[in-house]
């Protein structure tokens, strides 16, 4: 006998550990629309079978507590709303009373059900069906279910497949009339939930979106529908607004943008630097939806009351997509000082073509989001020599995408995680010299599942820098909308979910005024969303459609395989200039992933219902 | 042209061709539980599987479509092993007492199970079980729903009113009523085409027939049946006569030996619906200006519930005039038992019908104005009358043809194309050419109106007025109609509107034919019977001339409005037995 061993895992441990990665997948790649209070059973029986058994309330609770559920959906004669307190009362206890956390956070995890969707409980006792609004949200195909603006994605990563370029550029702006700038840019909601996810990982969406617009040449937008002599007013030329106009003129109505700023494109153009969406091709993007006939008024600022409300007369309906171009203050002492700028000021500048020079200096820039990556990685690229990242949390809980944060360390910015700015050090001129942070430590987890950033007792750290850039968040210039009565209380314009302003008959809003700082895929989905509502409000309805067919799926042979990533140019040549980074596929890496697609429009719920939608 | 070999055997299809209907040119059946041509492709029940040389998965035949160069095997042992472990599965979700089940021997899954010869299999058994009125007319049976999704399908694709939903997720998918609502909520229009669509018995019409022995076996009760004119082109299928035997005399000495004491024919009261209607459409006809356009018929219970829950604005546009069915009821208690020297309290009325809606027309409180309770006491679907034929051991083979009771049995040909799609139409126009011009039209002379096509419409000169009529079978394409009407881009004197395809012949009463549709070849033998019939003009039938002289007086007039004639506005919608 040996008085101790090295236990080394068997066959079998081996292969659960795999299937813990499967199941890990497979829950990513849950679609939207799951019934809750079925997917708290399902999860209640996976934690019930990770009970040791020692225990009362999880060996015997835990079971109690799946059955209880079980009634609730299947509606037996007993159930009634007091199940689902015998539901509440039971979980509490096996939080209350568990031994360890296999017990206690499987209680927790139901009790978060019942004040998250008590209302389906409640639906499923009383009607045996889910509450509406998640039957709503059920989808078929789940990449177009994520995509704000509903783009066909099983359709044009086929026609890519196919080698139909063109075709699929057609196929997306039906929905979309910005391919090439969510090809750059998009944050791809629509690979979240890719089913292919249960596979091996999901499609690279984005990246076969690239692939068509880099192949398929211009692609002209389709014919008019006939003048309907209806005209409207949009005040912002950013990616809502221009979506607006597009889908508007493509149903015969004649738009004018007003634009306050130099040029149109608003934060695709202000907000997103160069070597990630080149202006040039941006503007080809604009261009072909100003050849439909929008007329456009730049420099010309909208901001007070009396002249929104006369737009309101002179047109037929007006579409108010102004963005979120204020920035955030830091609130610190010093903040006034030469040497502290917005992100957003300092990417206007740009935008306008106004570049500073950073030349030697050492920059610290605030913030943890996407846009405090943006303005770190352009003050690389300004000659900057040092750019210091200083986030109040740690580097996992930034909302930088991954690949932004790993792009920004890449080319020489230091992340430094949990230190929260204190004041600004200046000289006697006024200028930066420093800025002093101080450290935190990560406490208990907030709202957002993040731990809330908190004072350490180690001592206040100094940052020597000649420039700081906070990037800690846009809002809207609200001052006009809330003279007008149609502001929200934070700020934003008051506006539904079909962009309608109540308050302002023939008003319509959406994008980031409405929903404060989004992406641009929602911007655009604002703006095909008030296109159709205005249209309807105009007393018409225009339906979009495009003639392109897609060809019918085939099932295949799919083993696992690896995704195609994106590669960039190597950082050291990269970060001296505005060029763009990224490269696109390969014809054969785009036509490897092309045929990952598992075609969700057809197999699956979407032969039945929900399949592509040919119009709207 | 896409080149294949299927089991081994080579075969050009045009592109686009499915591999079900590629097997199906050379011979081979792919069985198949889910699949309903044009309605329904979801690949669901993965009974239709096959194999293709070289792919892993399996593919559904019913829409996986031939491709150049495919290798299909239909029933190699892959195909063999999973097309009967889903037909296991089903089995095991199933209610298999076949015995109690009013669609065994009708039943695709039976017979598929049968055919792959499964005599036992390895899982729990777990149907589901639904809490259901059993006083509703409709009923479903969860236990035997196999999601084959094809009364989603139907009431969604053909009648565009959505009643049925896919509920759910994860193990607890189920059909029932869109967005869990109530039936007698649900804006069902009843026509039972749920019904003859489904592959089990998950979906039936209320079973009256317990009800129909009881006043059979009471020595005191005097039961007289009406029998509707789509009847007679399907009542045949059901107990296994061919057509050419299935005629309308041994139909009578079929439902004479189930014990009735009076056997008359819808087909007269189709007549007395004529004269009304047909009346009623030339006075409003004649003072267009005071009323809305077009006129719509009225004898669909399916179109009536469809119009009122969808169109409720609408409703004042229909006929007055009660459907024959009801015309009948009426009459039966009051004239008709006068004429047979019976107490009207003794009389059960009943009436056999190709429809699941008239079980809940007969129930409307408003309709019944005999005073003598129901007009109609009891409705049987032409599926019941078949099952009390079998249950009464009728040999088909040894019925004799005979005649419908005097005088109610007589009706004209007018009358037996009711049960066809443009039938009433048709009806209408001939009387009213005559109620105009005095003389009688060629009675084909509004055959313009006849086929199986959803929605046709035609313009007809009747004395110098032009009359622009549509006609439309099925509730979408009803809908499709109504909308045009609404947004301005066509108009029209007088509609007909059915709300099964096909009209009553395709009712959702019939004979159910997995994966056929029987209206138009019903629909023919109609019209055949139309041919044939000495009287083509329903303003000729004697019955409905004695019935004036002794008794309506004359159409419109003040008895007929008060037993023929209903306002519909005031029909309950809800359902009551």
């Amino acid at each position: 006998m040996s008085r101790l061993d090295i236990k080394s895992q068997d066959q079998a441990q081996i292969v659960v550990e795999s299937l813990y990665e499967d199941m890990e997948r497979r829950v990513a790649a849950s679609h939207p629309g799951l019934c809750p209070v079925d997917t708290a059973a399902a999860f209640l029986r996976l934690s019930h079978g990770q009970s040791c058994g020692k225990c009362t309330p999880c060996r015997v609770g835990l079971e109690q507590l799946e059955n209880l559920i079980d009634d609730v959906l299947d509606g037996g004669k007993d159930v009634t709303k007091n199940t689902i307190d015998v539901i509440r009362t039971t979980a509490e206890s096996i939080r209350d009373s568990s031994d360890c956390a296999i017990g206690f956070e499987a209680a927790n995890m139901v009790l978060k059900g019942l004040d998250g969707f008590l209302e389906d409980y409640i639906s499923h006792v009383e009607k045996g069906v889910c509450a509406s609004n998640i039957r709503e949200y059920s989808e078929a195909i789940p990449c177009v279910g994520l995509c704000p603006a509903r783009v066909d994605i099983p359709g044009y990563v086929s026609l890519v497949l196919e080698g139909r370029y063109k075709d699929a550029v057609k196929l997306i702006k039906k929905d979309n009339p910005f391919p090439t700038a969510c090809a750059l840019v998009c944050e791809h909601p629509c690979e979240n939930r890719c089913r292919r996810t249960m596979i091996d990982a999901p499609i690279n969406i984005r990246g076969l979106k690239r692939f068509a617009v880099d192949n398929s040449g211009k692609v002209e937008p389709p014919q008019k529908a006939e003048s309907t002599g209806k005209k409207i007013a949009v005040i912002g030329g950013g990616p809502s607004g221009l979506t607006a106009a597009y889908y508007l003129s493509l149903m015969g109505h004649k738009v004018k943008i007003f634009e306050k700023r130099k040029f149109l494109g608003g934060m695709l153009r202000y907000g997103i630097p160069s070597y990630r969406l080149p202006r040039e091709r941006l503007q080809e993007e604009i261009d072909i939806i100003l050849s439909l006939g929008v007329d456009v008024e730049l420099e010309t600022d909208i901001s007070k009351p009396e002249e929104v409300k006369k737009l309101k007369k002179d047109y037929d309906a007006v579409y108010i997509a102004v963005g979120a171009h204020a920035f955030q203050s830091l609130g610190i002492k010093g903040e006034d000082s030469r040497g502290v700028l917005s992100a957003v000021e300092m990417l206007r500048a740009i935008g306008d073509g106004n570049m500073i020079s950073l030349e030697g200096k050492t920059v610290s820039v605030i913030g943890g989001g996407n846009v405090a990556m943006d303005v770190a990685r352009t003050a690389r690229r300004l000659g900057a020599k040092e750019v210091n990242i200083l986030y109040r949390r740690r580097r996992s809980d930034m909302t930088a995408l991954n690949e932004e944060i790993e792009g920004a360390i890449a080319e020489g910015c230091e992340v430094v995680e949990l230190k929260a700015p204190s004041r600004i050090e200046t000289d006697k001129d006024g200028n930066v010299k420093a800025i002093w942070v101080k450290p935190q430590i990560p406490g208990e987890l907030d709202k957002s599942g993040r731990p809330r950033p908190c004072d350490s007792t180690a001592p206040e750290e100094r940052y020597e820098s000649d420039f700081v850039i906070s990037a800690i968040g846009q809002k809207i210039e609200a001052g006009t909308f809330d003279k007008l009565g149609i502001a929200t209380d934070r700020g934003r314009v008051s506006a539904d979910e079909a962009c309608i302003v109540s308050k302002l008959k023939g008003v319509f809003a959406g994008g980031d005024c409405v929903t404060g700082p989004a992406t641009a895929i929602r911007s655009i989905a604002a703006g095909k969303t008030a296109a159709a509502n205005i249209d309807e409000y105009l007393g018409y309805h225009h339906e979009i459609s495009v003639d392109v067919e897609v060809s019918h799926a085939k099932q295949a042979n799919r083993p696992p395989m690896g995704r195609i990533q994106m590669r960039e140019r190597p950082s050291a040549s990269r970060r001296k200039d505005f060029e763009e980074i990224e490269e696109g596929m390969t014809l054969e890496e785009a036509m490897q992933e092309a045929s990952r697609c598992l075609r969700c429009d057809h197999f699956g719920m979407g032969s039945f219902k929900g399949g592509r939608e040919q119009k709207w | 042209m896409v080149n294949l070999k299927i089991d081994g055997k080579k075969i050009s299809v045009k592109k686009g061709t499915t591999l079900m209907e590629a097997a199906e040119k050379i011979g081979i059946n792919i069985p198949h539980l889910c699949y309903l041509e044009g309605i329904n492709d979801i690949g669901a029940c993965r009974v239709c599987v096959v194999e293709n040389a070289g792919t892993d998965k399996l593919l559904a035949s019913c829409n996986t479509m031939a491709e150049e160069g495919m290798d299909i095997f239909t029933n190699s042992h892959k195909v063999r092993k999973a097309r009967r472990t889903n037909v296991e599965l089903l089995l095991s979700e199933h209610d298999c007492l076949c015995a109690t089940c009013v669609r065994s021997g009708n039943c695709e899954l039976q017979t598929v199970a049968n055919d792959l010869g499964i005599l036992e299999f390895p899982y729990h058994w777990q149907p589901e079980r639904n809490k259901w009125d059993k006083d509703f007319p409709l009923i479903r049976d969860a236990s035997k729903c196999i999601k084959c999704m094809r009364c989603v399908q139907v009431c969604d694709k053909i009648q565009d009113l959505h009643v049925w939903d896919v509920n759910g997720s994860g193990p607890h998918v189920t059909v029932g009523v869109a967005e869990g609502s109530d039936m007698q909520e649900a804006d069902c229009s009843l026509c039972g085409q749920c019904i003859t669509h489904c592959p089990t018995g998950a979906l039936r019409e209320r079973n009256d027939i317990d009800k129909m022995y009881e006043a059979l076996e009471d020595p005191e009760t005097v039961t007289i049946v009406q029998v509707a004119p789509a009847v007679r082109a399907a009542w045949g299928e059901g107990i296994g006569l061919p057509k050419n035997k299935a005629t309308l005399g041994r139909m009578v000495n079929g439902i004479r030996k189930l014990g009735f004491d009076y056997i008359f024919d819808t087909n007269f009261t189709a007549d007395l619906t004529i004269m009304e209607e047909g009346s009623e459409f030339l006075e409003r006809f004649k003072n267009k200006e005071n009323y809305n356009w077009p006129m719509f018929t009225s004898c669909c219970p399916g179109w009536v519930r469809f119009v009122k829950t969808q169109y409720p604005d609408m409703v004042k546009q229909l006929s007055t005039a009660k459907s024959p069915q009801q015309m009948f009821g009426a009459m039966i208690k009051t004239y008709i038992a006068k004429q047979l020297g019976v107490d009207p309290k003794k009389v059960f009325s009943v009436s056999v019908m190709p429809c699941t809606a008239k079980k809940y027309e007969r129930g409307v409180k408003q309709v019944n104005d005999s005073g003598y309770g129901s007009d109609v006491d009891i409705v049987l679907t032409t599926r019941e009358i078949n099952r009390m034929m079998r249950a009464s051991h009728v040999n088909p083979e040894t019925l004799k043809n005979e005649e419908f009771d005097d005088v109610f049995g007589i009706g004209s040909g007018a009358a037996v194309i009711f049960g066809a799609t443009g039938g009433v139409m048709e009806a209408a126009l001939r009387s009213a050419y005559f109620l105009l011009t005095g003389e009688n039209p060629d009675p084909d002379a509004f055959k313009k109106v006849r086929g199986m096509e959803g929605w046709k419409e035609a313009e007809f000169d009747v004395s110098g007025a032009t009359v622009r009529v549509a006609v439309a079978s099925g509730l979408g394409n009803t809908r499709k109609l109504i909308e045009a009407i609404r947004a301005g881009e066509v108009s029209y004197d007088f509609v007909e509107i059915m709300a099964c395809p096909g009209g009553c012949a395709g009712g959702g009463g019939q004979p159910i034919h997995e994966g056929e549709e029987m209206a138009e070849d019903r629909g023919k033998i109609l019209y055949g019977l139309d041919k044939v019939n000495e009287l083509r003009f329903s303003h000729e039938n004697p019955a409905i001339l004695k019935s004036y002289e002794e008794f309506l007086e004359k159409p419109l007039g003040h008895k007929s409005h008060k037993l023929l004639h209903t306002d519909l506005t005031k029909w309950d919608i809800e359902v009551k037995q």
